[in-house]
């Protein structure tokens, strides 16, 4: 018998096409975080990562598209100490044509929204937005490795 | 939206059946816990065992479920697993809530 074929090699770069709709945002983070943890990315940035697909994808279906309909295209491509994923849409552009600032919401009452570009900002790295023609393009790096959580002070 | 609900003592204890709190179930998840919590309980706790997934529509929704309550009633938390605390955290909702480590058992399934 032949030794055991070498663990197959995960696909460099992936690339998924879909139809914003918060369903297929579930479907597709499904597979994505199937495919880190094929990538051998530990639970705990597999966690960061897919807090931060939902709020940016959510965010495309929301309000980039808003009452429309259209195409997401996502990539993810490995770089050396992680991923880099970018997300295009055809929708409206981010308002002033850049990204919010995702500071906490501030106030005496808990807030009940206000809080997805915190969580990306928070877990995602080296964040660009270019707008061109009609296209939104959002490129993200996500850390292949986290630190272990400290608790907040 | 699955849900299941029991009344111990002075506490609704609501258990999410669902894996994900997200952008797709937000509303439902809220106009079900509106459904809920008309019964007159000073304390709702919350059971998230189940949940492995909430997103920032998820954490609106569970922040929207405390307000209607208002003042005078309770709404605390209980079994939060690694993502749904982490969103908890980050986002320091985690002090506005009384989180416990586990929901207590429930008497009978419904």
């Amino acid at each position: 018998m032949p030794d055991d074929p070498p663990a197959e090699p995960q696909p460099v770069r992936l690339r998924i096409v879909f139809c914003a709709t918060p369903l297929a945002v579930r479907q597709v983070l499904h597979r994505l975080i199937a495919d880190l943890e094929g990538r051998g990315i530990p639970a705990e940035a597999r966690s960061a990562a897919e807090i931060v697909l939902a709020e940016a994808l959510n965010n495309v279906v929301e309000h980039a598209y808003a009452e429309a309909t259209g195409e997401i295209e996502f990539e993810l491509a490995p770089e050396p100490d992680g991923l880099r994923c970018s997300i295009v849409d055809h929708g409206s552009a981010m308002p002033e044509l850049r990204l919010p600032e995702g500071t906490l919401p501030a106030g005496d009452e808990p807030a009940e929204g206000g809080f997805g570009w915190f969580l990306i900002r928070s877990l995602a790295r080296d964040l660009r937005y270019d707008r061109i023609g009609g296209t939104n393009r959002l490129s993200f790096s996500l850390p292949a490795t986290l630190a272990p959580d400290n608790p907040t002070p | 939206m699955q849900v299941s609900s029991e009344v111990q003592g002075e506490t609704l204890v609501v258990r999410v059946d669902e894996a994900r709190i997200d952008a797709a179930v937000a509303i439902q998840f809220k106009d079900r816990m509106r459904e809920l919590v008309r019964q007159p309980v000073p304390v709702v706790l919350l059971d998230l065992s189940r949940v492995n997934f909430l997103d920032s529509s998820g954490l609106g929704a569970v922040v929207a479920v405390m307000k209607l309550l208002g003042p005078g009633r309770r709404l605390e938390l209980a079994g939060l697993t690694p993502t749904v605390e982490k969103v908890f955290r980050l986002t320091r909702m985690d002090g506005v809530f009384t989180i416990h480590p586990a929901a207590p058992a429930q008497t009978h399934a419904g």
